[in-house]
């Protein structure tokens, strides 16, 4: 396996847009078989690279050499063509259509001019039980979860250019289990020969599965080591070009419990959906909300925010019984919510900054008490600045921001609101690790200004620095609540993995 | 003879509302294609009364424009066990199977307004429809007789683009004006058959045709389309049926009206009366088993303000145009 | 200037630039088209014309564009038309005023809108499918009204809809304008325009915000009933008669084109009521060239596609930046490095 060859290289590759360079001067190697993560903050050039790599961007400067030979790579079918294959965040699947379909659509094999799907079935099967996967090819591929659906996507990545496999944040939506059968499917490619390229914002996974890394900052080569030869406090500070400090608010859990619970939920409950449960929560308090994907914890926040309406139970606020049926009855009562799911519940991508953030205030305001659009400037520039929205211009389409400051747009727009209970659902999901730590400081910091908090999030470790109460959840049921000492990753780790009828008390 | 009978009746129980007809000598089924115009209406409505002043028991059936619903409605008249049916085709073509069924019955079958294609034109008795190419014949001589020798530009409106109306229309009217070299069309546009369509297009050509001015006749392939451009003639500040003289075909209510008004000079009936030459070839086939021609062609009469319009228009309105 | 991504008068040029280019092959096939004069009380000209036949177009493209900013489409507003008109004739004919008649058929085309509103918001029917129910039975609802027939009337206050004029100017124009003009202040100076364009880039974020989505489509929809009623009542006045078989037929392909063609996405968000109205215009701008051109009838459809086929594709130019690109490209850089 020693200084096998590279089989693919970058040397000196240059990408400006109208006014701003995406990329200076990078550098990038990958070999066969090896496992190569790509890193770097939102915006730090890796999308460009990679739409350089296959084709969907033409280099301004710089050369692009396959087995040595310089190449120049004029489309994504062309790289395909020459070997890379490409894995995007999104999975861009058919998930109407049949797993085979999936596999070899655009390429189906034909027969007579018809598509022959007794030999197409065949072929899927065969490509799938490579990696052991036995699906049932013909049915649709909806019927498998997202992670299945994933690994559908590679296999016809890997099947239709077979040398450089290139995967854009293939773990952001899978849960623990999903990522090792990603992982397993990652290892036996790269015993196969192949060159990956992993992108990624879990630093572990990078330790567990990568052999070498190259971090980009602002659109130049930032460092690039194997894994072994980089520890993870020099791969953050690579990153960010700054020690990272995430400081927990121990001191927040001894605090006495506020005398009052403002907010309280009792018995709520929807069928089929999440099992009545009871919640209180006071100003000033931030709750965690911890579980696998599916264990009810999105369920638990569309159901206080009236996405979805609530067929049990009753809602309890300032001591007054308030019926919460739809989100503008959740606004009314002052409560925000940061959808998980931010590009199809969050933002209004091809508005502006500043009507995202004036949207909700304007909705609760009513249809013909428009917010003029020099109060909504004033309002965008104030919110730009405390929560560091990092931006050209506030009139740019929200959709053309990172991850990280699409999502201080969101929370902008339910601070313009003035809530006092608001639900952060995974805020700090597919964000950079820079924002991340923003985002976490900013939830201290609202906190510390009386409002509720409910944070929603697969970060353990976060939810642990930042919670006075979490709450468990597993199989669409409230398991428990942690306060106090009780708080830590491990025990919270228990209470998810232990067997229904064990919860510890 | 008492089985017929017996079969007779079961029929005429199924209809309700033809109680009455009970004691006529014959039965007639009307396959109709809908009510999509108000020419088909009035079809509609002068075949009952057709049928009526002949005291034949007529039951129409209504086939919403589809060919499914028509074959049905011939395959109950067969089982009915009527003397004959007539059909207004929807579409040409797909009617050997069951004008075969008919034939096998014994019923005969006659086409009014349209005609089919088929290899076999045993099939059907006879079909009773007006002559297209005609009408615009009749509408040409009219203005070549009208105008004299007088130089005469024309404006055309013709029906939408591509319909065998429109086409035939055009051509007859040019053959009625083949002889009168004074005589030229000098725009011809499409007005969809449709009134708005008629008075937007006018407007165009008046404007075109420095305010029509030089302008002697429109001759427009619809009433209709004439009703709207007699509209663009008078906010263009020009009399209708004077300054610009005014021929179409169709013969609907409305333009009886604008000819008793002076407005419009003549029109070429399309009429709505296919049945009553259908009963009475059927007669006399019946009668004298004389059979007759494959073609019966309906009369295209013309109509001027000399034909007290006021009175046509009074009888032409009941009839649901 | 703010908005540096595609400056306004970038994004309004390909229109612009076609009605100019339109309007100068009109006057090309027909020297006399910029004519006007005063003639009976009231303006006469082919340009008076063009606006003339374009307000009901314009009205449908008002109410058209602000259910397509919305994400969603209304096949059914050549039928409401049909309807609308129907029964402002048929009431004018058995007797009742004409305000009475007027507001009745509008009110018919509300409940039309509603009608499609319902279907859309409150059963998640796909607009193109909720909308074509109205579109086939609609028709049918007016040959019921008109029992099949043209009902022609002479009632001069509701001819006054078609072919009045104030102080000259043709009564449809004024409609159409007063409505431009009400419905612009509506969606700008309320929050409404902001809420359909969130709705039409993202129905359920919008939810999520806490905006009421399901109401605001009913009413887009309500609102788009009400223009095909007043452009039916227009249709109707203008040729004194009530055609349930063609008034407003194929009109729907018209709005949505001139709706297209003024620049707002299929795929919802961004609208410009202005823009929209333009297009109408271009349209009925084409319309009235070819007839004045004197063509022989077979070119229409095919002169009117290539027309619209270049038109779009200057927009598609222009909406990737193109004509800034080639402006402003140097300047902008500039200005951004500052």
């Amino acid at each position: 396996m020693t200084d096998k060859a590279n089989v693919l290289a970058v040397e000196g590759i240059g990408k400006s847009f109208v006014g701003f360079k995406a990329l200076d001067g990078v550098d990038f190697s990958i070999r066969a078989g090896e496992v190569h993560a790509l890193l770097g903050e939102n915006g730090a050039g890796k999308s460009t690279l990679i739409k350089v790599l296959t084709g969907v961007h033409q280099p301004d400067a710089g050369v692009i050499s396959l087995d040595g030979q310089p190449v120049h790579v004029r489309d994504t079918h062309h790289a395909q063509s020459l070997g890379i294959g490409t894995v995007y965040q999104e999975v861009n699947l058919l998930p109407n259509m049949s797993v085979a379909d999936n596999l070899f659509i655009g390429r189906q094999p034909t027969r007579y001019g018809f598509i022959d799907r007794r030999l197409m079935e065949r072929r899927a099967r065969e490509v799938l039980a490579q990696y052991d996967l036995h699906l049932d090819v013909a049915s649709d591929l909806s019927r498998y979860s997202v992670a299945i659906q994933q690994l559908v996507a590679i296999a016809r990545a890997v099947d239709m250019s077979g040398r450089i496999l290139i995967l854009d944040e293939p773990t952001a939506s899978l849960d623990r289990h999903e990522v090792e059968i990603l992982f397993a499917m990652i290892r036996r490619l790269k015993a196969r020969g192949l060159g990956i390229v992993f992108i990624t914002h879990f630093l572990d996974q990078v330790y567990e599965v990568c052999d070498h890394v190259t971090v980009l900052r602002n659109g130049k080569l930032a460092g690039s080591a194997p894994t072994s030869e980089l520890p993870k406090l020099d791969l953050v500070k690579m990153m960010l070009g700054r020690t990272l400090a995430v400081a927990t608010h121990g001191d927040r859990r001894h605090r006495p419990p506020p005398e009052e619970r403002q907010l309280s939920f009792k018995g709520v409950g929807r069928s089929r959906s999440i099992a009545p449960f009871d919640l209180d929560i006071g100003e000033g308090e931030v709750i965690g909300m911890a579980g696998l994907l599916g264990s009810g914890r999105t369920e638990t926040a569309k159901l206080l925010f009236g996405i979805d309406a609530a067929d049990k139970g009753e809602a309890w606020i300032d001591g007054r019984a308030v019926r919460i049926r739809t989100p503008q009855d959740a606004v009314a009562l002052g409560f925000g919510l940061c959808p998980e799911d931010r590009k199809s519940d969050g933002i209004i991508g091809d508005l502006s900054i500043r009507e995202n953030i004036a949207l909700a205030l304007q909705a609760h305001r009513g249809w013909f008490n428009r917010l003029p659009k020099r109060e909504q400037t004033a309002m965008a520039d104030r919110f730009v600045k405390a929560l560091d929205i990092r931006t050209t211009d506030i009139e740019k389409p929200v959709k053309l921001l990172s991850g990280g400051n699409q999502q201080k747009v969101i929370l902008a727009r339910w601070l313009a609101t003035n809530p006092r209970f608001l639900i952060l659902d995974e805020p700090t999901r597919g964000i950079d690790v820079g924002a991340h730590a923003e985002i976490i400081t900013l939830i201290n910091e609202l906190c510390d200004k009386g409002l509720a908090l409910l944070v929603i999030s697969s970060e353990i470790d976060e939810i642990v620095a930042y919670s006075n109460r979490v709450v468990v959840l597993r199989d669409r049921t409230h398991l428990g609540e942690l306060s106090g000492d009780e708080i830590t990753t491990s025990n919270i780790m228990q209470m998810i993995a232990t067997e229904t009828g064990e919860v510890p008390a | 003879m008492i089985s017929m009978k017996r079969i007779l009746l079961a029929s005429v129980f199924a209809v309700a509302g033809f109680g009455t007809a009970s004691a006529a000598d014959l039965t007639v089924g009307f396959s109709q294609i809908g009510s999509e115009s108000g020419w088909r209406a009035a079809e509609t409505s002068v075949s009952k009364i057709e049928a009526e002043k002949r005291g034949i028991a007529f039951k129409i059936a209504d086939a919403q424009q589809k060919q499914e619903n028509q074959i049905k409605a011939i395959r109950g008249f067969i089982a009915q066990g009527v003397d004959a049916i007539f059909i207004a085709p929807v579409v040409a073509t797909g009617w050997d199977t069951v004008l075969a069924e008919a034939k096998e019955a014994d019923i005969p079958v006659i086409l009014l307004d349209r005609t089919i294609e088929t290899a076999d034109d045993s099939l059907y008795l006879t079909a009773v429809t007006s002559d297209t190419v005609h009408e615009g014949k009749v509408a040409g001589e009219w203005l070549a007789k009208t105008v004299a020798d007088k130089d005469c530009k024309v404006l055309e409106l013709q029906g939408t683009v591509g319909s065998s109306p429109a086409i035939n229309r055009k051509k007859g009217f040019e053959e009625g004006i083949a002889s009168a070299s004074n005589i030229k069309i000098v725009r011809s546009q499409t007005g969809d058959f449709t009134r708005s369509k008629g008075k937007e297009v006018m407007e165009g050509f008046l404007k075109a045709e420095n305010g029509g001015k030089d302008i002697c006749a429109l001759y427009a392939h619809n009433d209709d389309m004439a009703v709207g451009a007699i509209q663009a003639i008078k906010e263009a500040g020009l009399k209708p049926g004077k300054d610009i003289l005014v021929v179409s075909v169709d013969a609907v209510p409305d333009i009886f009206k604008a000819m008793a008004d002076g407005e419009a000079n003549a029109t070429v009936e399309l009429t709505p009366n296919m049945a009553g030459p259908a009963f009475d070839a059927l007669k006399e086939f019946k009668d004298s088993g004389k059979a007759p021609p494959k073609w019966i062609q309906t009369e295209s009469k013309l109509f001027t303000q000399a034909d007290d319009p006021m009175k046509v228009y009074e009888e032409k309105k009941g009839l649901g145009y | 200037m703010k908005n540096m991504f595609i400056p306004a008068a970038a994004r309004a040029a390909p229109q612009l630039g076609s009605l100019a280019l339109i309007l100068f092959l009109n006057y090309l096939a027909f020297p006399g088209f910029f004519e006007i004069r005063f003639q009976d009380g009231r303006l006469y000209g082919s340009l008076v014309d063009v606006l003339n036949r374009g307000a009901p177009i314009i009205i449908l493209a008002i109410g058209m564009t602000a259910v397509i900013a919305s994400r969603g489409v209304d096949l059914s507003v050549g039928a409401v038309m049909a309807v609308s008109g129907a029964l402002a004739a048929t009431m004018t004919v058995a007797g009742y005023p004409v305000p009475v008649a007027v507001i009745a058929a509008i009110g018919v085309g509300l409940l039309c809108g509603l009608w499609n509103g319902v279907l859309v918001a409150y059963f998640d029917l796909q607009p193109i499918v909720a909308t074509l129910i109205l579109m086939v039975t609609g028709r049918g609802i007016a040959q019921l009204i008109t029992e099949g027939s043209i009902v022609t009337f002479n009632e001069p206050g509701l001819i006054f809809f078609g072919s009045g004029a104030i102080l000259g100017i043709p009564v449809p124009i004024l409609i159409a304008a007063c409505l431009l003009a009400v419905t612009i202040v509506l969606v700008r100076r309320t929050a409404l325009g902001l809420l359909i364009e969130s709705i039409g880039v993202n129905r359920s974020a919008s939810s999520y915000a806490g905006l009421n989505s399901k109401l605001l489509l009913l009413v887009i929809y309500g609102f788009c009933g009400v223009c095909a009623a007043l452009a039916g009542i227009i249709i109707a006045a203008d040729i004194r008669g009530a055609d349930a078989n063609n008034a407003g037929l194929w009109l729907e392909l018209d709005a949505i084109l001139a709706v297209v063609i003024g620049g707002t996405s299929l795929f919802g968000g961004r609208f410009s009521l202005i823009m929209s109205a333009i297009g109408a215009i271009i349209i009925q701008a084409m319309n009235t060239g070819i007839l004045l051109s004197g063509f022989p009838p077979e070119y229409n459809l095919i002169l009117k596609a290539l027309v619209i086929i270049v038109i779009l594709l200057a927009q598609s130019f222009s909406s990737l930046g193109g004509w800034a690109f080639l402006k402003g490209e140097f300047r902008a850089k500039g200005t951004r490095q500052q």
